[in-house]
C-alpha cells in the first residue's frame, strides 16, 4: 500500500516533467534531430527517457536502507508499468488541455506543433493512447532493467551508452574517422544511425563489456604491483600527453574550435579552483579577472582603442596584464577579507557586475569602447619567427592555449601540496583554528585571490587574441556561474576534475556563448546548467572526479555513520543508495 | 567560515588590552572609507554647484525622483523581507528569491491581461488589483515552498556554502524554465486601471497615484507581517526557530513546518512586490527577478540581516541611493550619462555597507549558530 502510494507519486512527478519538457518546447526542438533512422528522434528519447529513468527508481521502491533494494525484474516491471501509465495519462491530459484551450497568448510553446510532437504525430484521440502506452512501456522497461542481474545491467548500460554516443555525436565521429565509406554506411543519408547499425553497435558493446569486464582493474593492479615507484605510471602519463599533442592535428576545424573553448574554461576553472576549491572562498565575480585580462590586452595591443593606444606586442601586454590582474585580485580580495563566506559571494558578484557596467558605460567609452567594444586585436607573434597566431588558425592556436593550461595545471598542483596549499586547506576547514595554529589567513586569502586572478587573466589575454575583438557581453555573470559549475561538476579541489567538468559541460552542452557538440541543447543549456548545479549539490557535492580530501570533508558525518552500521553488519555501503526523490 | 560548532561569541573583546599595532588591512579599509566619503562629499558639492548654476534637474524633478525612488525602495524592502527571514532561520542566502518574485510577476501578468480583456480591469480597479495580487502571492508562495521542499530540505545540515550554490542553480533553473514557458521577450502589464495614474495631492505635494499606492501597499504588508511575526503563535515559533533550531524543537515547535512557513511568508511578500513592480514598471521578462533580487539582498544587509524593520528601512534607503545617488554624486563629479551607472551605485552601496557596518543599520538578528 505504501509502495503503491510512492509509485503514484513518482508517476505524478514523471508526468509533470514530461508536460514541462513539452511546455518549454523542448520536445519539438529535439524532434528535429533523428537519432536512429526510422523510429527514434531525440525528442522521443527525451520524452520517454523520463518515465524510463523514473521507472528504475520506482522499481527499487522505498526500500529500507538497511536491507538494500530488492531485485526482482517482474515486480520492478510492474511498478514501472504502473508508474509509467500514470505519467502517460497525466501527460496526455496535459496534451488534451493544450489541444482544446488556446493558451499561445501567454505560453508561446503550447501550440498544435507541440501536440503533434508529444503524440508522435498521431494527433489527439489516437496519440493520447499511444503516449500513455509508450510511457507505460518505457517505465516497465526501466523497472525490468533495474531488476536484472548485475551483468545484464552492465551490458545493457554499455550498449545504450555506445548507441547513444554514436548517434548523438554523429558530427564528431564523422570528423574523426577518416574512412568515409564506413561512415556513409552506418549513418542514414538524412540524419541518424541506421537501425541495423544501432543493433550491431549495441550488441558489440554488450559483448565487449562482458568479455573484458574488470580487465582494466586487474591490469592497473598488476601495473601497480610491478612498478611500486610509479615510474611506469609517470611514463604512461607522458605518453598520454604526447598523444594529446598530436590530437589537434587529427581533428577538423570545428572540433579544434571547440577544444579551444574547452581549454579556456579549463584555464578559468583551474584558477577558480584555487579560490573556491582550495581556499574555500566562493567567488561569484570571477569573470571580472577574465575581463581584466581580455580588455587589458585589447587596450594595450589594438590600434583601435582611442585614448590609450600603445600598440604593444601581445607578450609585453601579457606581462602588464598579469600585473593588472594581481592588483585587481588584491583590490577585490582586501575588502572581503573579514566577511562571512556568503557575504563574500554576493560582494564578489557585485564586483563582477560593476566591472561590466563600467566597461559598458559612456563614461569610460573613450578607453574601452563601450558597447562597440574593441576590435582589430592583433594575434600573438611567435618570437624569432614571422608567424603570428590568431583565431583564424585554430589548429595552431590550440597548442598555445594548451601551453598555458599546462602552466596553470603545474601551478595548481604545486600550490596544493606546498605550504600555502596546506594553509588553504586548514583555512577552508576552520578559519579560526587555522589562525590559531599560525596560518596567516590574510596572506593566504590574498594569495588565493591573486593566483586565481592571474590565471583568469591568461584566459582573458588568450581570448582577446583568439577572437580579435572584445565586447562586454562576453563578460557577464553567466561566465562566472559556468566556471563555478565546471569546478563543481568536476569536483572542488580536484585538478583532473576540472578537465572532466570542462570537457563534459563545455564540450557537450556548450559554453555560455558557444555551442557544444549537442547543438540541439542550445536554447535549453542554461536550464540544464541550473538543473545540473542543483543535482550535483544534492546528490554528489564532491563532483565527478572528487579530490580525496574534499570528499572526506563533505561526507564526514555519513562516513562515521556507515562505519557504525558496518560494524553492526547490517549495511553494505555499495548498494545503499536511498531511492527517495 | 565553514565552521558549524563554534563556541558562543565572547562578550568581552580582548583587543583593547592589546598594544596598538598598525595592520595594513585595516589601513586599506580605512583608506576606502575615507576615499568613499571624500568622493561623496565632492560629488554632492559639485551637484549643488550645478544646481546653483541652473544646470541639472530642477527642484520639482528632484522631488519626483525622490518619490519614485522611495516607491521602488519600498518594493525592494518587500523582497528583502524574504531574504532576511530565510537568512535568519536557515543562515543562507536564498539566491533564488529574486526568481520567486519574478514568478509572481509573470503569472500575475496572465491574470491582469485576462481581466483587462474582459473589461473588468477598468471597471473595478481595486478589485482587479486585489485579484492580481492574490494570484501573484499564490504563485510566489507556491514556488518558494516548492524549492524549499525539493532543493533546500535535503541540505539541512550541509556546510554553509552548499545551499548557497544550490540556490544559484535553482535561480538559473527557474529563470530559464520561465523563459521556456513564457518566451524570452519582454511583456507588458495593461496600463494602470481606472484613474490610478492621475496625480494625487497629499500635504500639498502631488504624487502619481500608482506610486502612492505602491507605498501604501508596502506599508500595509509590512505592518501585517510585523503583526504576524510578533503577535501570532506561528510568528513566535518562527522567531524561536531563528534563535535556536534545536532548542525550539525541544520546546515542542515543529521546526520543519515553521521553516516551510518562513519560506511561504517570504514568498507571499515577494508576490506583493511582484504587483508593485507591475505598477511601477509594467514590463516583465524572465530576467526581471535577478537585479531586484540582488538589490533586495543588499537592502536586507543594509538594514541588518534577520531584522524585519531593518529590511524595510534598508529597501527604502537603497531605493533612494540608486535613484538619487547617480545624479547627486556622480553627476557632480562630471561623469556623463549617469543613469547607466544606477546599478553600479547599488553594488557600491552593498560593498560600502559591508565595509562600514557589516551588521547593518539596525543590527543583525541571527541564531546562535549563524553568528560565526
Amino acid at each position: 500500500m505504501k509502495d503503491l502510494r510512492y509509485t503514484r507519486f513518482l508517476g505524478f512527478i514523471s508526468g509533470l516533467t514530461m508536460a514541462f519538457t513539452g511546455a518549454i518546447g523542448m520536445i519539438e526542438v529535439f524532434n528535429q534531430r533523428t537519432l536512429i533512422d526510422p523510429f527514434l528522434t531525440m525528442g522521443t528519447l527525451m520524452l520517454l527517457g523520463i518515465p524510463a529513468v523514473i521507472g528504475v527508481v520506482a522499481a527499487k521502491g522505498r526500500s529500507n536502507p538497511l536491507e538494500g533494494p530488492t531485485r526482482d525484474p517482474l515486480r520492478g516491471a510492474l511498478a514501472g508499468l504502473i508508474m509509467g501509465l500514470i505519467a502517460g495519462v497525466f501527460a496526455s491530459l496535459f496534451v488534451l488541455l493544450v489541444d482544446t484551450v488556446d493558451l499561445t497568448e501567454f505560453f508561446p510553446n503550447l501550440r498544435p506543433a507541440m501536440v503533434d510532437a508529444m503524440t508522435f504525430g498521431f494527433g489527439v484521440p489516437v496519440g493520447l493512447a499511444v503516449l500513455s502506452a509508450a510511457s507505460g512501456l518505457a517505465g516497465a522497461a526501466g523497472g525490468f532493467f533495474s531488476g536484472m542481474s548485475a551483468d545484464i545491467r552492465r551490458g545493457m548500460g554499455a550498449a545504450l551508452a555506445w548507441v547513444l554516443g554514436f548517434s548523438l555525436l554523429q558530427g564528431v565521429v564523422a570528423d574523426i574517422v577518416e574512412v568515409r565509406t564506413v561512415i556513409r554506411a552506418i549513418y542514414s543519408p538524412q540524419d541518424g544511425l541506421q537501425w541495423w547499425a544501432a543493433l550491431i553497435i549495441g550488441a558489440l558493446a554488450w559483448w565487449l563489456t562482458l568479455r573484458y569486464q574488470g580487465t582494466g582493474k586487474t591490469f592497473a593492479k598488476r601495473v601497480r604491483e610491478a612498478d611500486p615507484k610509479g615510474s611506469l605510471r609517470r611514463s604512461l602519463i607522458g605518453l598520454a600527453i604526447l598523444m594529446a599533442v598530436f590530437l589537434p592535428m587529427l581533428l577538423g576545424g570545428i572540433l579544434n574550435e571547440l577544444l579551444i573553448n574547452v581549454s579556456f574554461f579549463i584555464l578559468m576553472g583551474l584558477g577558480l579552483n584555487i579560490v573556491v576549491g582550495y581556499a574555500g572562498l566562493l567567488d561569484l565575480g570571477y569573470v571580472a579577472f577574465f575581463a581584466v585580462g581580455a580588455y587589458g590586452t585589447a587596450v594595450l595591443t589594438s590600434p583601435l582603442s582611442s585614448t590609450v593606444n600603445p600598440e604593444m606586442s601581445w607578450w609585453l601586454a601579457l606581462l602588464v596584464v598579469i600585473g593588472l590582474a594581481a592588483i585587481a585580485g588584491i583590490l577585490v580580495g582586501t575588502p572581503v577579507l573579514r566577511m562571512r563566506g556568503d557575504y563574500l559571494a554576493i560582494v564578489t558578484l557585485g564586483f563582477g557586475e560593476m566591472v561590466r557596467i563600467l566597461l559598458l558605460s559612456d563614461w569610460l567609452t573613450p578607453i574601452f569602447g563601450g558597447a562597440q567594444g574593441i576590435r582589430r586585436i592583433p594575434g600573438i607573434p611567435i618570437p624569432f619567427t614571422d608567424i603570428t597566431i590568431s583565431g583564424v588558425d585554430p589548429q595552431l592556436f590550440i597548442y598555445f592555449t594548451l601551453f598555458f593550461v599546462l602552466i596553470a595545471t603545474y601551478v595548481s598542483y604545486r600550490a596544493s601540496t606546498a605550504r600555502v596549499g596546506r594553509a588553504w586547506a586548514a583555512m577552508r576547514e576552520d578559519e579560526e583554528v587555522a589562525e590559531a595554529t599560525g596560518v596567516s589567513t590574510v596572506s593566504a586569502k590574498l594569495l588565493a585571490f591573486v593566483t586565481g586572478a592571474i590565471i583568469a587573466s591568461f584566459a582573458g589575454a588568450l581570448f582577446s587574441a583568439k577572437v580579435g575583438a572584445v565586447f562586454t557581453n562576453s563578460f557577464d555573470l553567466l561566465v562566472s556561474i559556468v566556471v563555478l559549475l565546471v569546478v563543481i561538476l568536476g569536483g572542488m579541489g580536484s585538478i583532473p576534475g576540472i578537465y572532466v567538468g570542462s570537457l563534459v559541460l563545455i564540450g557537450l552542452l556548450g559554453g555560455p556563448k558557444s555551442p557544444g557538440l549537442l547543438a540541439e541543447f542550445g536554447a535549453y543549456k542554461l536550464l540544464f546548467y541550473g538543473a545540473i548545479l542543483v543535482f550535483m549539490m544534492l546528490k554528489r557535492p564532491e563532483g565527478l572526479w572528487p579530490s580525496k580530501l574534499r570528499s572526506r570533508e563533505l561526507h564526514i558525518g555519513e562516513l562515521s555513520q556507515d562505519a557504525w552500521l558496518e560494524k553492526k553488519g547490517e549495511f553494505s555501503s555499495a548498494d545503499g543508495e536511498e531511492a527517495t526523490v | 567560515m565553514l565552521s558549524r560548532n563554534v563556541t558562543p561569541p565572547a562578550t568581552t573583546t580582548p583587543t583593547k588590552t592589546r598594544r596598538f599595532r598598525f595592520n595594513w588591512v585595516d589601513g586599506f579599509l580605512w583608506f576606502i572609507r575615507i576615499a568613499a566619503i571624500i568622493v561623496i562629499v565632492v560629488g554632492i558639492v559639485g551637484s549643488i554647484q550645478l544646481f546653483a548654476a541652473g544646470e541639472g534637474p530642477t527642484l520639482e524633478q528632484w522631488r519626483d525622483l525622490v518619490i519614485s525612488s522611495f516607491a521602488t525602495g519600498a518594493m525592494y524592502g518587500l523582497i528583502a523581507l524574504g531574504y532576511s527571514m530565510v537568512y535568519g532561520v536557515l543562515g543562507f542566502i536564498n539566491f533564488a528569491h529574486g526568481e520567486v518574485f519574478m514568478s509572481g510577476t509573470m503569472v500575475g501578468l496572465i491574470a491582469s491581461t485576462m481581466l483587462f480583456d474582459s473589461g473588468f480591469w477598468d471597471a473595478n480597479p481595486m478589485a482587479s488589483l486585489l485579484i492580481v495580487v492574490l494570484v501573484a502571492m499564490f504563485t510566489s508562495t507556491l514556488v518558494a515552498v516548492l524549492i524549499e521542499r525539493v532543493a533546500y530540505r535535503p541540505l539541512r545540515n550541509a556546510p554553509r556554502l552548499i545551499p548557497l550554490i544550490t540556490s544559484i542553480g535553482v535561480s538559473f533553473f527557474l529563470q530559464y524554465a520561465f523563459a521556456g514557458l513564457f518566451g524570452v521577450g519582454v511583456r507588458s502589464y495593461p496600463p494602470a486601471p481606472g484613474n490610478l495614474d492621475d496625480d494625487v495631492e497629499i500635504f500639498g505635494i502631488s504624487i502619481a497615484g500608482t506610486k502612492l499606492l505602491v507605498i501604501v501597499v508596502a506599508a500595509i504588508s509590512m505592518v501585517a507581517l510585523w503583526y504576524f511575526v510578533k503577535r501570532t503563535k506561528t510568528g513566535t515559533a518562527m522567531r524561536a526557530v531563528a534563535e535556536d533550531k534545536e532548542i525550539a524543537g525541544l520546546m515542542g515547535i515543529n521546526v520543519e513546518r515553521t521553516i516551510v512557513t518562513t519560506f511561504a511568508v517570504g514568498g507571499a511578500m515577494a508576490g506583493v512586490a511582484g504587483l508593485l513592480w507591475a505598477l511601477l514598471f509594467r514590463g516583465v521578462d524572465f530576467l526581471t527577478g535577478f537585479l531586484p533580487g540582488i538589490k533586495a539582498f543588499t537592502a536586507a544587509v543594509l538594514g541588518g540581516i534577520g531584522n524585519l524593520p531593518g529590511a524595510m528601512l534598508g529597501g527604502v534607503l537603497l531605493g533612494l541611493f540608486e535613484g538619487v545617488g547617480p545624479l547627486l554624486v556622480l553627476a557632480g563629479l562630471g561623469i556623463p550619462a549617469v543613469s547607466q551607472l544606477k546599478d553600479f551605485v547599488a553594488f557600491s552601496a552593498l560593498i560600502l555597507v559591508l565595509i562600514f557596518r557589516p551588521s547593518g543599520l539596525l543590527g543583525e538578528r541571527l541564531g546562535s549558530e549563524d553568528r560565526a
